[in-house]
């Protein structure tokens, strides 16, 4: 095993923004005066860097 | 008036997200903490780290609260020049690291850069740089506790023991447990929420400005209505001619080599703090791409860190940046009667004020996570020069790899608990820190012309090293002692020996003390070494250019290699200063 332990550093930040894009996604929609919605918005596109860096980590 | 910041209101979304923050941060540490089984996997990660890693890591060590704060609050009061301390102060010396002096640091094997002047030089040189680097490091890290808990404080109402030992507790836990490349992967996780943190700060203040044409109109009214020239916020390089003509109040040779120069040069290619996480990495290839790959972010960096700064200044009309706090408790006023904007909270005041609950989480999150890898750099960074330059050179010279683990670990605890104390020191006595930070700009600022002439001047001695860096820190403080920037008293700002010189601003004084130093150091190590006996060519292969044969590139495509990578990026730096010239 090496010094990294096998773990590729994409796991982690895939995860963590995967779940930080979920909660602000669902706090934008489920309790939506121009950036009310950015909650919603930003929260997408960092569940979708999220997915891709999970992607990018075989 | 200036508007007043009151601490926020956090809501449920906002701690949970924060929350989460925390717990991968520890999660990474707890996840690596077997794969600890060496001194070198603890210090360098086993040196097994790709060059994408521990080129974002280079980034990152150096993203602390003075990069996002300290560049937000600079780019409210001297508006895009403050791009020069990235596309003049930073980039050029990042890619001569890379493509000139990383051969010698990795190449040698050295274990740190203090390791690196004993190969070269002897040991005396070795023990000047690592106690004062050791020294250094460890109060860096408490200035920046102490401000991340002066923040909370400001912004959150929490308490400065609070957020002091929490942020403590957190680094301690994660780099005890997986040493450098739990540093390493929580610097690269903070990289990206530092990006994602920040970027809907500009994209939403530059919507409430009327986008970039309205920012730099409204810039424009207010460089006239305060008598500058028009173009005060919104050029970089018109004005430099003369200090009086620019807000930053330098001259562009004064900026080019002082800043571009010797300050730049002097941090980027010898500070071990960022020179560690290319040793981390698994080639010579791999070491010589880490600066490289750090310089393309670096690049794009002030857009956005700088630009909240602008935007804070204007935004709303009349600017949300509030007004320092004078004797009675009422605004600060100046020698004209004017209210005193408190730059240091530009950044901060624009994540209260265009962030609702949710996304006020992820900025308050990035926030913590700049101060939080700041810190971390700097305790990696102390852990190994303490346990291989000093421990191991002057107490255990026989000491056993898992003897020197055991070290690193105890180190990591006390440099900690060290910089608990300076957090609490600079609280108590903020004069003290401003004091010692100028004691350390003297010992940093002649560093590089002992590593330039070491590395590509064979005839370079270690009697020559040692007192060049003792004339050049010498030089420093007098250069000091005789100048004073303009409005300000003798004292800890200059001037105690007696004023021989004015500079129009601190910054003037500060990058011409650096030239100053710099070239006696230079002057008087190549006068001492012609003076002293150099060292056998056979004991310098390796470490110096002439001797050593030329990395010969193993990458696999061409936009892999130093040397594309390096062309590319002067390519994109030269096209940055002349679109915003």
């Amino acid at each position: 095993m090496s010094a990294t332990g096998d773990l590729d550093v994409r796991v982690p930040i895939g995860g963590l923004f995967v779940l930080l894009g979920i909660l602000l996604t669902a706090y934008g929609y489920l309790s939506p005066t121009r950036n009310g919605q950015i909650n919603l918005w930003w929260g997408l596109v960092m569940l979708v860097f999220g997915v891709l860096m999970l992607l990018l980590a075989p | 008036m200036a508007p007043s910041l009151s601490p926020v209101g956090l809501r449920w979304i906002d701690y949970t997200i924060i929350g989460v923050y925390f717990l991968f941060v520890l999660g990474i540490g707890w996840r690596l903490r077997r794969a600890m089984k060496t001194s070198t996997d603890f210090f360098l990660s086993g040196r097994s780290l790709p060059a994408w890693i521990t080129g974002l890591a280079f980034l990152s060590a150096n993203l602390g609260a003075q990069e996002v704060i300290g560049m937000g609050a600079s780019g409210a009061k001297y508006g895009i020049s403050t791009s020069h301390f990235y596309w003049i102060g930073a980039v050029p010396a990042m890619l001569f690291v890379g493509l000139f002096m990383m051969p010698f640091y990795y190449g040698s094997r050295a274990r740190s850069v203090p390791e690196y002047l004993r190969l070269r030089f002897d040991e005396k040189t070795r023990a000047f740089n690592a106690v004062s680097f050791a020294v250094m490091t460890v109060f860096s890290s408490g200035v920046s506790m102490y401000a991340m808990g002066e923040l909370m404080h400001l912004l959150l109402g929490w308490s400065f023991n609070f957020s002091v030992l929490m942020s403590a507790a957190i680094v301690l836990s994660y780099i005890l447990l997986g040493g450098l490349t739990s540093a390493i992967y929580n610097e690269v996780l903070q990289f990206f929420l530092i990006v994602f943190g920040f970027a809907p700060l500009v994209i939403v203040g530059l919507n409430e400005v009327g986008g970039w044409s309205g920012l730099t109109a409204k810039l424009t009214a207010l460089a006239v209505s305060q008598g500058h020239s028009a173009d005060a916020y919104t050029h970089a390089w018109r004005g430099m001619g003369a200090p009086e003509h620019n807000l930053i109040g330098v001259e562009w040779f004064g900026l080019v080599m002082g800043l571009g120069f010797v300050l730049s040069f002097g941090y980027w290619c010898t500070d071990f703090l960022v020179v560690q996480r290319a040793m981390a990495a698994d080639s010579m290839e791999a070491a010589r791409r880490t600066p490289l790959i750090a310089a393309v972010p670096k690049m794009v960096f002030p857009f956005l860190v700088i630009l909240p700064g602008m935007i804070a200044l204007v935004i709303g009309g009349s600017g949300i940046i509030p007004a320092k706090v004078g004797p009675g408790g009422g605004p600060l006023l100046n020698a004209a009667g004017k209210v005193v904007l408190d730059y240091d909270l530009a950044t901060p005041s624009m994540l209260m004020h265009l962030f609702p609950n949710g996304m006020l989480g992820l900025g308050l999150a990035a926030l913590l996570a700049s101060f939080m890898s700041g810190m971390a750099g700097n305790v990696t960074a102390f852990n190994t020069v303490w346990t291989y330059d000093l421990y191991q050179a002057y107490v255990r010279k026989d000491a056993s790899d898992e003897h020197l683990l055991w070290i690193g670990r105890a180190a990591t605890v006390v440099g900690i608990l060290l910089a608990i104390a300076a957090a609490y020191v600079a609280a108590a006595f903020n004069n003290i820190m401003e004091l010692l930070q100028l004691v350390f700009a003297f010992v940093n600022a002649p560093l590089f012309a002992t590593f330039f002439l070491g590395m590509f001047w064979r005839r370079t001695t270690g009697h020559g090293a040692f007192f060049g860096l003792l004339s050049g820190t010498l030089a420093a403080a007098v250069h000091h002692g005789l100048t004073l920037p303009a409005g300000s008293v003798p004292g800890v700002k200059g001037g105690y020996f007696g004023v021989l010189e004015t500079f129009p601003s601190e910054l003037g004084q500060t990058f011409w003390t650096a030239i100053f130093a710099w070239t006696t150091c230079f002057v008087v190590t190549i006068v001492v070494s012609l003076l002293t006996r150099p060292r056998p060519d056979e004991e310098l292969r390796g470490l110096v250019y002439a001797l050593t044969p030329r990395p010969v590139s193993t990458a696999r495509s061409f936009y892999e290699r130093p040397a594309f990578l390096g062309a590319l990026t002067i390519l994109l730096l030269l096209a940055l200063n002349l679109l915003f010239a």
